[in-house]
């Protein structure tokens, strides 16, 4: 029992310190590498995520996006780089401290990946029953706040499979935040839907930021969502970040890749 | 002078190609010589990874027992089911057999040996494979193809500990009891035609089976249920924790595991007998 106390109080989020908050950069990647056998995918990149702002990485399919996002939450290890959070280099951490750190991030799958065998209300309750020691009591108002305040508290004794696209993702949303991370990643969360749900999701995205302070890295090729939710955009181009800026910045970039793939995507802020 | 004759390219470049087609071809052999090992090497790395999470807290006692109940609850109709008719047949086959010389009277001591020894064993976990760990391939594999797994990594869970582990520890526990169930059940069925459809003396048949039958016979065979419900979770768990490739490779993993698993209960029902009886194992 003493054991699985430390362990909890390991797991458990040291508070920021102070100068961490005002620092405006949340992560810093720094020439980060990866390759699977001799597929070079990542190839140095290097990159600021802004605190308290949604920062969009765009890039064609297979320029090296999802195995960007892998790295970040370390579901896969780099093969060199660094990922700088609140002044620790995630990078490095293994075992309980890896674990204590990915606290910060909460993750929403492309396809939500809720747990298809529990209720929504349990799928969002998973975090809390796993890592901290709050009465059921508790448990259950702090979810249906969450579920509430994302409009999803009708749903909750629902299964993941008898909600729309759209209403999985909130659920995702609401599991992700329950645990009251800084950063919030999400791995192209538009791809697949229709127009009106993609709308729905990035007003999501702009709502959890302004509702929870979060910081937000969207991963998509969806350029429509550049001028509905972006504060900062990055364009990923063969495993480097090829443009980063604001997304008046690079509609009128003259990085030639960057340029064909905002042309090709007819996008303008209008 | 003239010019030499340009020489032909095409016999560098069939040189050539004939090199890398034979490149290919001793890399394929080689894969395929070293694919057993590679697997046996993955099994084992798991094996050691659920051990390890396995002893640390937290202890998550609702999913021992709801793997419990889906491994064994779940699989007592199939295999109550399979052993009256193994007991059956092997009554039908022992007691024909056996009259041609005089010896039906050993029919329920013969039954009982085999049954607690090697069928029961073998069938349980057979039966086991084909219901449960079919399923649970299946199901992990789901999971891993649509992020589940990866979702648990990122909320700080560790997928071995949460998934494989109450797996593991149930297979360990209910195979036994199911290789119970399958000898219980199996002498029942054979008793029936023995003595029921095939006029065997009842007190004879039991009494034989008693003389010969002891719980060494009985522990024998435990120990390699124990043997096979780790090989047979460990094998399903393995294919399904790491299927890849959608639908199409989570059913391709259900077969690799369906068939690793009952190639593994074959070689270890060889291997843990010839260690009981202290044959060697070849």
């Amino acid at each position: 029992m003493k054991f699985f106390r430390r362990n909890l109080i390991r797991l458990t989020r040291a508070p920021l310190p102070p100068e961490m908050k005002d620092d405006p950069i949340h992560v810093r990647i720094r020439d980060l590498h990866k390759s699977y056998g001799e597929h070079h995918v990542l190839k140095g990149v290097s990159l600021d995520i802004h605190r308290g702002q949604t920062n969009l990485i765009i890039g064609p399919s297979g320029s090296g996006k999802t195995v960007l996002m892998r790295q970040l939450i370390r579901l896969e290890n780099p093969d060199s780089g660094q990922l700088i959070v609140n002044g620790i280099d995630f990078a490095r951490l293994e075992g309980l401290d890896l674990a204590a750190m990915r606290r910060t991030f909460g993750m929403v799958f492309q396809m939500s990946a809720l747990f298809d065998s529990m209720t929504v209300f349990d799928n969002v309750a998973f975090p809390l029953r796993e890592h901290s020691d709050l009465s059921r009591n508790d448990i259950r108002d702090r979810v249906m706040d969450r579920l509430a305040a994302l409009g999803v508290a009708a749903a909750a004794q629902k299964l993941p499979a008898q909600l729309s696209g759209g209403m999985q993702k909130r659920v995702a949303v609401a599991r992700a935040m329950i645990l009251e991370s800084e950063i919030l990643i999400y791995d192209e969360p538009t791809t697949g839907l229709d127009p009106i749900t993609t709308e729905m999701v990035d007003e999501l995205i702009t709502e959890a930021e302004e509702m929870f302070g979060v910081t937000s890295i969207v991963i998509s090729h969806d350029m429509a969502s550049v001028v509905r939710i972006a504060n900062q955009l990055s364009f990923l181009h063969e495993g480097r970040i090829a443009a980063t800026g604001t997304p008046e910045e690079l509609l009128h970039t003259d990085h030639p890749a960057t340029a064909e793939f905002i042309r090709a995507s007819r996008i303008s802020l209008g | 002078m003239p010019d030499a004759a340009p020489s032909a390219p095409a016999t560098p470049d069939k040189t050539s190609k004939l090199r890398t087609t034979a490149r290919d071809a001793g890399d394929w052999l080689l894969q395929l010589l070293l694919s057993p090992f590679v697997e046996i090497g993955a099994l084992f790395k798991l094996l050691w990874e659920s051990v390890f999470w396995g002893i640390r807290p937290p202890y998550r006692g609702r999913l021992f027992i709801g793997a419990m109940e889906f491994i064994g609850i779940g699989s007592i109709f199939l295999v109550s089911l399979t052993a009256v008719f193994v007991g059956g047949v092997l009554a039908l086959l022992l007691v024909d057999g056996f009259r041609d010389f005089g010896a039906e009277n050993q029919t329920g001591a013969v039954i009982g040996l085999a049954l607690a020894r090697e069928v029961g064993p073998v069938f349980a976990a057979l039966m086991v494979t084909s219901r449960a760990g079919s399923a649970m391939t299946t199901e992990l594999g789901s999971m891993r193809v649509t992020n589940q797994i990866d979702a648990l990594v990122t909320m700080a869970v560790n997928p071995v500990q949460y998934l494989v582990v109450p797996r593991l520890v149930a297979g360990f526990v209910m195979v036994p009891v199911l290789t119970m169930l399958f000898n219980i059940v199996g002498v029942m069925g054979a008793y029936f035609v023995a003595v029921g459809l095939l006029g065997l003396d009842p007190g004879v048949f039991m009494d034989r089976l008693k003389w010969l039958v002891d719980w060494d016979d009985v522990a024998q065979g435990l120990i390699k249920a124990m043997v096979f419900g780790v090989a047979v979770t460990l094998i399903a768990c393995r294919q399904g924790f790491f299927a890849e490739g959608g639908a199409a490779g989570v059913g391709r993993a259900t077969n690799r595991a369906v068939v690793q698993s009952a190639i593994a209960i074959l070689m270890l029902d060889y291997l843990v007998t010839s260690l009981v009886l202290g044959q060697g194992f070849f």
